[in-house]
């Protein structure tokens, strides 16, 4: 039995139904952003017309009733999670934001010269370029986890370089390139067991994979709701409340504030105090809708038709023979992300050949060059799959990469 | 219209397996870099530039084929020319590649770079075209600025 109505799941998203270049599109490219269905699409236009307003201290209906949408939204999130609490879910504009939020914020006032941050050595430039900065600032360093092989983090390795210098564990919960899963609880083990803090990149985790800040036992989690069906610009910052109540404000102004006098100022209580401005109430609202329509397939659902997916395109992806595929080839090991590369065609024109056939993939670096860099590759093709995939898209796929091959090697074969 | 006809043809798709002047040059008098960060793409630029003329060109690039055509292509057609040639060559380039819809005729011996008009078609590719010629550019500048130190 299907865990979830494939066809019922692809009708509610409405771009499904659209041609590129005369075909119908094929999304591949979910690592990068997710499609929106229609339940998303209508709770914007619902509030832009029928409650828009600015929230928190407003006293009539429209704000009191947008208000009271967008925080409903801060406890569908805290569920998704399974955060203890409410008040240490922040919103931010993108998971981006969220480790700037840290960086500067706990980032400053903890890290002390000498001190290490660790990364993995597939982070994201959003998860790596924060702590560079934050590391010459500070005089502290970098130092990293290196992978397997098969792109798989090595705990042994892990184990001599987090230590007692460590101050902070800063990776991410799936590699948007290699598709690793990473062993978040037992880096945090090692993280705890230094006195050094754990913070998980879950732009793609979170997404894929059913969550839990206490089973991951991090001490912050980021995220963008734009990679799980929710609207651009809505990310979110869940830290320990006791971290987060110590911290300093990151951005400041209206609404983080509790009271203001001429000279001082003393801070909104948590979540608002990290919650400068007016936030992006219509996009917040919408990512509701995103979340109760994950909640509805089921994230155990949603795993099993990835893992699905992934095996049978790792099966088939076999039958190309300059195929080159990245990361660990155990479906159960990874997300529904593969990156690849032919020997002798450069993924920008794969990506081309692809998109003439409605196909949409992504090519190039993916914001992780370090990582490109121990590839000795300049950039990779990447496929990357959500709840609306099908089988059948992925013959497809099969197709038009055969037909790159043709395309790009006709000169040469001749 | 297909791809083959507008990206992909023959005279591309030749320079990008077999590009020309590849390699890094020992006695290089120039040696400029180019990225494109968007994408990621890479050109080391190598010149020999003898009493203001491109005596030798190499190039190490990575990158997609139009790209890697592109700087082949540019080689074969810069060698031998006066910086000024060259530069004039890497105008009438950009403006075909920047310069709308029209079809621009080229002169005899740069009849190869007409294969790279069908790239004006597909936007984002036009920068991978355009990186060798703006590293070349970048390349000359620097071979006059140090020739007018020497002067100096
Ligand atoms: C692993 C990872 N981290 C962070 C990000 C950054 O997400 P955003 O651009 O939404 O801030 C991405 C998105 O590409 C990602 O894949």
């Amino acid at each position: 039995m299907k865990a979830f109505d494939l066809e019922q799941v692809r009708k509610d998203f409405p771009i499904l139904s659209r041609a590129v270049n005369g075909k119908p599109l094929v999304y591949l490219d979910n690592a990068a952003t997710a499609q929106k269905p229609a339940c998303v699409i209508q709770a914007l236009t619902n509030y832009y017309e029928h409650y828009n307003a600015n929230i928190h201290r407003g006293i009539h209906t429209l704000s009191e009733e947008a208000t009271s949408a967008y925080e409903a939204v801060r406890e569908s999130i805290r569920d998704f999670i399974a955060a203890p609490c409410l008040r240490s879910v922040i919103f931010t504009r993108n998971a981006t934001e969220a480790v700037n939020l840290v960086a500067h914020s706990w980032g400053r006032t903890n890290i002390l010269p000498g001190d290490e941050i660790v990364l993995s050595a597939m982070e994201h430039h959003s998860n790596l370029v924060p702590w560079q900065l934050l590391a010459s600032e500070r005089g502290a360093k970098l130092v990293y986890l290196e992978l397997t092989e098969s792109g798989e983090i090595d705990l042994q390795q892990a184990a001599s370089v987090i230590g007692a210098r460590t101050k902070l564990v800063a990776v991410t919960m799936m590699s948007n390139v290699l598709g690793t899963i990473v062993p978040v609880a037992e880096l945090a083990k090692l993280a705890h067991a230094a006195g050094a803090l754990v913070l998980v990149d879950g732009a793609q985790g979170v997404p894929h994979l059913k969550t839990s800040v206490t089973e991951l036992d991090c001490d912050f989690l980021v995220f963008s709701l734009h990679k799980m069906l929710g609207p651009t610009g809505v990310g979110v910052l869940w830290g320990r409340p006791e971290l987060l109540e110590a911290m300093p404000p990151f951005l400041s102004g209206g609404d983080m504030i509790g009271s203001v006098w001429r000279d001082r100022v003393k801070f909104n209580e948590l979540p608002y105090k990290f919650e400068a401005g007016t936030p992006n109430i219509a996009d917040v609202i919408a990512s509701g809708a995103a979340i109760d329509y994950l909640n509805r397939l089921g994230m155990d659902n949603v795993r099993a038709h990835e893992i699905e997916l992934t095996k049978y395109a790792l099966n088939r992806m076999k039958e190309l023979d300059d195929a080159l595929v990245y990361g660990p080839l155990d479906a159960n090991k990874r997300g529904g992300v593969i990156s690849f590369n032919f020997a002798d065609v450069h993924p920008h024109d794969i990506g081309q050949i692809l998109n003439e056939s409605g196909i949409a993939i992504r090519a190039g670096h993916h914001c992780c060059q370090p990582l490109m860099r121990d590839l000795k590759v300049a950039g990779t093709a990447r496929a990357s799959f959500y709840i609306y995939n099908t089988k059948d898209e992925i013959d497809q796929f099969l197709e038009a990469l055969q037909e790159a091959d043709k395309v790009m090697g006709h000169v040469a074969c001749r | 219209m297909s791809l083959a006809d507008d990206l992909y043809r023959e005279t591309i798709l030749d320079h990008y397996h077999h590009p020309r002047n590849q390699g890094a040059l020992e006695d290089a008098t120039v040696k400029t870099e180019g990225v494109n960060p968007l994408c990621g793409d890479e050109v080391t630029l190598y010149l020999k530039v003898d009493s203001d003329a491109i005596s030798d060109i190499k190039l190490e690039a990575h990158g997609c084929s139009i790209n890697m055509a592109s700087g082949s292509m540019m080689s074969e057609a810069v060698l031998g020319q006066s910086l000024e040639q060259a530069m004039s060559v890497a105008g009438v380039f950009k403006n075909m590649m920047l310069g709308g819809s029209q079809e621009t005729a080229l002169p005899e011996e740069l009849e190869d770079l007409e294969a790279l008009q069908g790239v004006r078609k597909y936007p984002v590719r036009i920068k991978c075209a355009l990186l060798p010629w703006n590293t070349l550019l970048e390349a000359i500048e620097t071979s006059r600025a140090k020739g007018e130190d020497h002067q100096e």
